[in-house]
């Protein structure tokens, strides 16, 4: 199995689930059984072409998985897969 | 029996070879390796000393030669004013095991007769040395790094939760401009981790605020205050002249204009984003590695956005991420350690764990590709 990182951001949309284990396979078979255990996750991981949606990073064993094939990625057993949104908080910050 | 000075110079002579200023200047050329070692008093180092060595007085140097030179099979060349403490310095790292040990002869005054290179530490008043005491006890900031320091711009873009301790730890370092953009007021509201400001300055503009802060805690530095909102029209003009930049800003439309901007002039800058219980740190060091727009090529829809007004966040977070920006600040600044570049850190709270994630430049960055780059060269 793999474990599955769920970003702060969506974890109210899981009733607060940290991570999951999944089977192992490919990024996009790893990320599809995460949508398919949570539905509501399904339109906000992924865009309409089926690439993962914007402002959102996948990262498998650390490495950026746009560098290792994208949702083609490879998940092994024991892997991490950190899902990153872009955070844009800056504690309060103004200038903007 | 008693043995009088020339006795014991004579058996010094005898201990520890003796190698001319040419022939230690020739020596430091072909063996790198070596380590040249300044025997004298503190004062004299700081007036001059020669480039590449390291000091490790006579008075400590039982103690502190170890640390200096952990290696007793290296060759050490020593030398103080006129090369005989240096000799007698050379007799006690024999006795230490120290096995090839030699003496400038004449010392740093015939090396200077000669007329071969000297280095001068950076000066530093005495309330600088007594302020900085405990960067200089540091080698890798020493003197040299602490007039580095005072010498550097660092601009902080948003004096809120992440800018405030950033700007409280790099004033209090000594950094010696510290520009910062805020247009905003200081809200009660503010004061749970914007730790800048102060209960009396509730209303108060918080670039001011952050002045007179700073001009409390440490005179030494310069604040130069922008009272506006950074945008595309202005940006170029706010980050120019300065070293780095850190990136403190609450929405993604102001980190991918500093972005482009801070791309195209440059400039590093230090980000970090905070969420409730959680911080993102990385460097963006222009065409080194990767930019925010590698990172994350779009922004998420509004509603995977919130800022801190709407999502909250523990007052520590950004107080913790702050102070890893201004801890890469110093490292970008001074030319040490392995800034995080190309690499993102990720600090969970409550599980009280750091993860670091790898990332590279996008080939078909718009911002910071080598097309991109060719493109803004042609005014494209």
């Amino acid at each position: 199995m793999s474990t599955v990182r769920i970003p702060p951001l969506l974890r109210a949309r899981v009733g607060g689930t940290k991570q999951v284990e999944l089977p192992a396979g490919t990024l996009g078979e790893v990320l599809d059984a995460l949508a398919s255990a949570y539905p509501v996750l399904r339109s906000l991981l992924f865009a309409e072409d089926g690439t993962l949606a914007r402002g959102f990073r996948a990262f498998v064993d650390s490495r950026d998985a746009r560098l290792t094939g994208g949702l083609s990625t490879p998940v092994e057993e024991h892997d991490l897969v950190v899902i990153l949104p872009a955070t844009g908080g800056g504690g309060g910050g103004g200038g903007a | 029996m008693a043995k009088s000075y020339s006795v014991l110079l004579a058996e010094a002579r005898a201990e520890v070879p003796e190698l001319t200023p040419a022939e230690v200047d020739r020596l430091l050329v072909a063996s790198p390796d070596v380590a040249l070692v300044d025997v004298r008093e503190a004062s004299e180092w700081e007036r001059a000393h020669i480039p590449g060595a390291v000091h490790a007085e006579r008075s400590h140097l039982e103690r502190d030669i170890e640390a200096a030179v952990p290696d007793r099979s290296r060759r050490v060349v020593l030398y103080c004013a006129a090369g005989i403490r240096s000799l007698f310095a050379g007799q006690t790292l024999r006795a230490m095991g120290y096995a090839d040990v030699a003496s400038l002869a004449g010392g740093f005054e015939a090396w200077v007769g000669r007329g071969l290179p000297t280095t001068a530490p950076a000066v530093l008043t005495d309330a600088q040395r007594l302020r900085y005491s405990r960067h200089l006890l540091i080698p890798e900031v020493g003197a040299d790094g602490q007039a580095r320091l005072l010498e550097s711009k660092v601009l902080i873009v948003g004096a809120g939760g992440l800018g405030s301790p950033a700007a409280l730890y790099l004033a209090a370092a000594g950094v010696g401009t510290l520009g910062i953009v805020d247009f905003d007021v200081v809200e009660a509201s503010n004061l749970q981790r914007q730790v800048l400001h102060a209960t009396d300055r509730i209303g108060t503009k918080k670039v001011r605020s952050a002045a007179a802060t700073i001009a409390a805690l440490n005179p030494d530095v310069r604040v130069v205050g922008h009272e506006e909102v950074l945008g595309p029209d202005n940006v170029d003009r706010l980050i120019a002249g300065y070293d780095v930049v850190v990136d403190g800003t609450d929405t993604f439309e102001t980190r991918y204009t500093l972005n482009d901007a801070a791309v195209a002039a440059g400039i590093p800058v230090v980000h970090a984003s905070v969420f409730r219980f959680e911080g993102q740190l990385t460097v963006f060091r222009p065409h080194e590695g990767p930019c925010y727009r590698c990172l994350f090529p779009a922004p998420p829809p509004p509603e995977l956005a919130p800022g801190c007004s709407v999502s909250g966040v523990l007052g520590v977070v950004p107080g913790v991420m702050g102070l890893l920006q201004a801890t890469e600040v110093l490292k970008l600044l001074l030319g040490i350690g392995d800034p995080l570049v190309g690499r993102l850190l990720l600090y969970d709270a409550l599980e009280g764990s750091f993860t670091e994630l790898r990332f590279r430049r996008d080939p078909t960055c718009p911002v910071c590709s080598d097309a991109a780059v060719e493109a803004r060269a042609a005014g494209r």
